[in-house]
């Protein structure tokens, strides 16, 4: 019940980690099985639906319902703690955020049990996604139920932009914010315009299929192209949305493992911004064989290779830090070097694909393939294990074993290259992307089977970790303020885990890596900035719930408005949008409440912040 | 720490009340913010409309089918219900909570007016002409972008008019202000947009 009703940034992060970390070993399965069916040529352990309705779930699932919570997750535990606040501006939104995503994850999941699963991709292109082609509900749950778990991504970026404006602590001027805190800033700016551009195009694509609207319907003058444009518009934003934060972690890894101050931090920022910026305008980098024509397709194509310059900017940063520096290779460090390489390589062969002629030969391909998950696993999910492991002491009190960390880094970087590597090679003699099977003696038959086993061994080194969740679990809570010794950020100077007002007193910053910088001047603490006082603490509510619930029930509701259930009680209110409106009537009904009666908060009083024992 | 329902009198309150504390700084600000990213949405359901606009099927087009004085009639209203806004915003740096109340419930019946002269328009459309989101793609993406306004424009109603309420109950404070002032700058957000959908749907339509 605790759970449900909190609205501490802290319990509010480890929320997004355990959903993100249930999704995504939903989306590992199938990726599993993905590679179980690919192992040798004509297998049949799927049909050729089940094959395209796993690909579309995995690609779906890892995208927005794996990776992207975990990312919050990170953030909300890290970002007030590294500037400073004792909370994020808004702890109700932040709560409603996570709800919401929640419930469309939810949702989207629940479409292997009704009827079937989304089976066009996750890119879901139109017309193959239409009620045409796509003859179950399937992308139904996956508009309704991305369009649900992106109205709480939007809500939490929102909150973090605010954050990261207003909250900061004196003397924390933007050009002083932790690296991880800015690439988080520039991350949820991205989000503000990216998600309402998806939002539009899932509403169209809802329209569609459930209205009978004729946006994509060709003989009705629809423009199939057109969602292609909106999707990428949002879709090639995501993918930076997605490495940003792994940037910053990765700064911040590094930095702190070879004991010196990152290189060049107001390129880092200035790079960072850069490829934001650039991050919108290649969009059609996708779309290169839909035939836009030479001039848009050679636009884009040099568009797109600009953002290796300021990409290149911080892989040498990166790279001069470590230079000269006392390097330890703990485990997060270890994730963090790994990154470096891999993602290199992710790179390299995005500037590949962004030559528009070179393109027409890769697309939907296997080379494609192995393009993007050298990105996203190579880069972002080692990103995201090197964070974790870096900060779990601090929120969880417990250092993870790094006997076990060691070993599954090891098992996930070999298993990552065996998966991948060999499917570039794949792509380059023709294998498609998308295909359910092929035949035997192409080529393709070793190769395969090779990328398969990798995959497992990449699940091994996934269970390693859980192992070692578990078993570090069991340790008492003793973790240091600093248990890496060479904290440089404001998170390192108060305790492990946190107290739930973060800072008894706010801190005052004095230069770029805070605590480092106090260190050097022979103080154990940050000098604080007021004098001890009572901190007032928003109350905890079960209202975010209760509202998300009411969107899912509306969302579950219109999508079946149209059906036949060979039962007239059903029809009723399906047919009449009953249970539409109970649905929002839930969710409107609970932002009266929430208007109606105004929330303040309590105290913690002083006598308490000085010491356990005065309490009465 | 300042109470949120201290009693204020008239000289005591600040010019900016809604900016008097870090929450409301923040509401106003995150709302800013938020607007930018329904600029986003609406953007994108232009760009929808453009390319659909001429885009008819076997149905009318937007010269066959649109009837501007009646829409000329419904801008003019949202508007006036904007300046109306305005001055209720104006009553509230004044400290004046009668009159704020009284402005804010002249702009909800503004856009109450304006909602049922798009709900008629709808209807003549979907009945007289037999018009609806399944004719064509432009029908489409005209329900689509003016539908969105219009669900804006309901939403914004019930909103002031929860203001309202909680004005009467709990007065104007350092709590209300900041929710006040948000409201206002949503309502004259819908009414810039609904100026582009005049221009952009309707003018253009009619001349095209
Ligand atoms: C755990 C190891 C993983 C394995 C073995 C794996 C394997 C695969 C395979 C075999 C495909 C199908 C390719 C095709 O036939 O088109 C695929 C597609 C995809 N994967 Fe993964 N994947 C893994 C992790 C991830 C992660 C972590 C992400 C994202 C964060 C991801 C994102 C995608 C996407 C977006 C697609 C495209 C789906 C589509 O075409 O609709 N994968 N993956
Ligand atoms: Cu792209």
């Amino acid at each position: 019940m605790d759970w449900l009703t909190t609205v501490d940034h802290k319990k509010i992060a480890i929320l997004y980690l355990v959903a993100g970390g249930f999704f995504f070993g939903i989306g590992g399965i199938e990726a599993l099985l993905i590679r179980v069916q690919l192992a040798k040529p004509m297998n049949d352990f799927v049909s050729a639906q089940q094959f395209n309705e796993l690909i579309t779930m995995h690609g779906t699932t890892m995208i927005f319902l794996g990776v992207m919570p975990v990312i919050f997750a990170l953030m909300n535990a890290v970002i007030p703690l590294q500037i400073g606040a004792r909370d994020v501006a808004f702890p109700f939104l932040n709560s409603l955020g996570f709800w919401t995503f929640l419930f469309g994850g939810l949702l989207l999941n629940l479409s292997w049990f009704m009827g079937g699963a989304p089976d066009a991709g996750w890119t879901s292109y139109t017309p193959l996604s239409t009620n045409a082609y796509s003859l179950t509900h399937g992308v139904d749950f996956y508009t309704i139920g991305l369009q649900i778990a992106g109205l709480g991504t939007l809500i939490g970026g929102l909150n973090f932009l605010a954050t990261i404006i207003t909250m900061r602590a004196p003397g924390m001027s933007f050009m002083r914010m932790p690296m991880f805190t800015w690439t988080s800033f520039v991350t949820s700016a991205m989000i503000l315009f990216a998600f309402p551009a998806v939002t539009v195009g899932l509403v169209l694509l809802t329209f569609d299929r459930i209205l009978g609207a004729n946006f994509f319907e060709v003989s009705k003058g629809g423009n199939p192209v057109l969602w292609q444009h909106i999707f990428w518009i949002f879709g090639h934003p995501e993918v930076y949305i997605l490495i940003l934060p792994a940037f910053g972690v990765i700064s911040e890894v590094i930095s702190t493992f070879s004991r010196k101050r990152l290189f060049g931090y107001s390129s880092m920022v200035f790079a960072t911004i850069l490829i934001a910026f650039l991050g919108f305008m290649v969009w059609a980098h996708h779309m290169f064989t839909t035939g836009l024509g030479p001039v848009a397709n050679a636009l884009f194509s040099i568009a797109t290779m600009l953002i290796a310059v300021p990409t290149g900017i911080k892989i040498f940063n990166w790279l001069f830090t470590m230079w000269g520096g006392q390097i330890r290779f703990t485990t997060a460090n270890l994730f963090a070097a790994g990154f470096i390489p891999t993602f290199v390589m992710g790179g390299v062969t995005g500037v590949m694909l962004a030559s528009a002629p070179a393109d027409y030969q890769y697309h939907d391909t296997y080379f494609v393939v192995a393009h993007f998950h050298y990105v996203i696993v190579g880069g972002l999910v080692l990103g995201l294990f090197a964070g974790l492991h870096y900060w779990w002491p601090k929120m969880f009190g417990r250092i993870l074993s790094e006997k076990l960390g060691k070993i599954e880094f090891w098992t996930f970087i070999i298993g990552f290259q065996l998966t991948f590597f060999v499917q570039h090679f794949l792509g380059l003699i023709g294998m498609q992307r998308r295909v359910f099977t092929y035949l035997p003696n192409q080529g393709f038959d070793l190769m395969n089977l090779i990328s398969t086993i990798g995959a497992f061994l990449m699940g091994v080194g996934v269970i390693v970790f859980l192992v070692n969740i578990g078993i570090t679990s069991r340790k008492p809570v003793g973790a240091a303020n600093d248990p890496w010794d060479d904290g440089r950020t404001l998170e390192w100077s108060i305790p492990s885990p946190p107290p739930e007002y973060n800072f008894k007193q706010i801190p005052l910053v004095r230069g770029l890596d805070a605590f480092w910088k106090e260190k050097a001047a022979g103080h154990t603490e940050m000098t604080p900035s007021e004098p001890v006082g009572p901190i007032h603490m928003p109350s905890p509510t079960i209202l975010p719930f209760v509202m998300s619930l009411g969107i899912f029930i509306a969302g579950l509701g219109f999508m079946f408005t149209s059906d036949d259930f060979g039962n007239s009680f059903l029809n009723f209110i399906f047919n009449n949008y009953i249970v539409t409106g109970l649905g929002l009537a839930v969710t409107f009904g609970s932002m009266l409440l929430r208007s109606l009666f105004d929330d303040h908060g309590w105290h913690i009083e002083e006598d308490e912040l000085n010491g356990k024992g005065v309490k009465a | 720490m300042t109470t949120p329902h201290a009693q204020q009198t008239t000289d005591t309150i600040p010019h900016e009340l809604e900016k008097a504390t870090l929450e409301g700084r923040n509401k106003v600000l995150t709302f800013w913010l938020f607007l930018g990213g329904e600029s986003v949405l609406f953007g994108t359901l232009f760009a929808t409309f453009l390319t659909l606009r001429n885009q008819v099927a076997d149905g009318p087009s937007a010269s066959e089918l649109f009837n501007l004085p009646m829409t000329a009639a419904a801008t003019f209203i949202l508007l006036v219900s904007s300046l109306t806004s305005v001055f209720a915003i104006q009553a509230m740096h004044r400290g004046n909570k009668k009159s704020l109340s009284g402005w804010l419930s002249v702009t909800v019946l503004l856009g109450l007016a304006f909602l049922i002269l798009e709900i008629y328009e709808f209807r003549e459309y979907m009945v007289h002409e037999d018009y609806s989101m399944t004719t064509s793609a432009f029908s489409s993406a005209f329900y689509t972008l003016v539908g969105f306004h219009g669900a804006h424009v309901l939403f914004g109603i019930l909103w002031i008019g929860i203001l309202i309420g909680q004005l009467a109950k709990k007065g104007l404070n350092v709590v209300t202000a900041p929710k006040i002032y948000v409201s206002a700058m949503y309502w004259h957000f819908i009414d810039v947009v609904w100026v582009f959908i005049f221009t952009v749907v309707y003018l253009l339509g009619k001349v095209a």
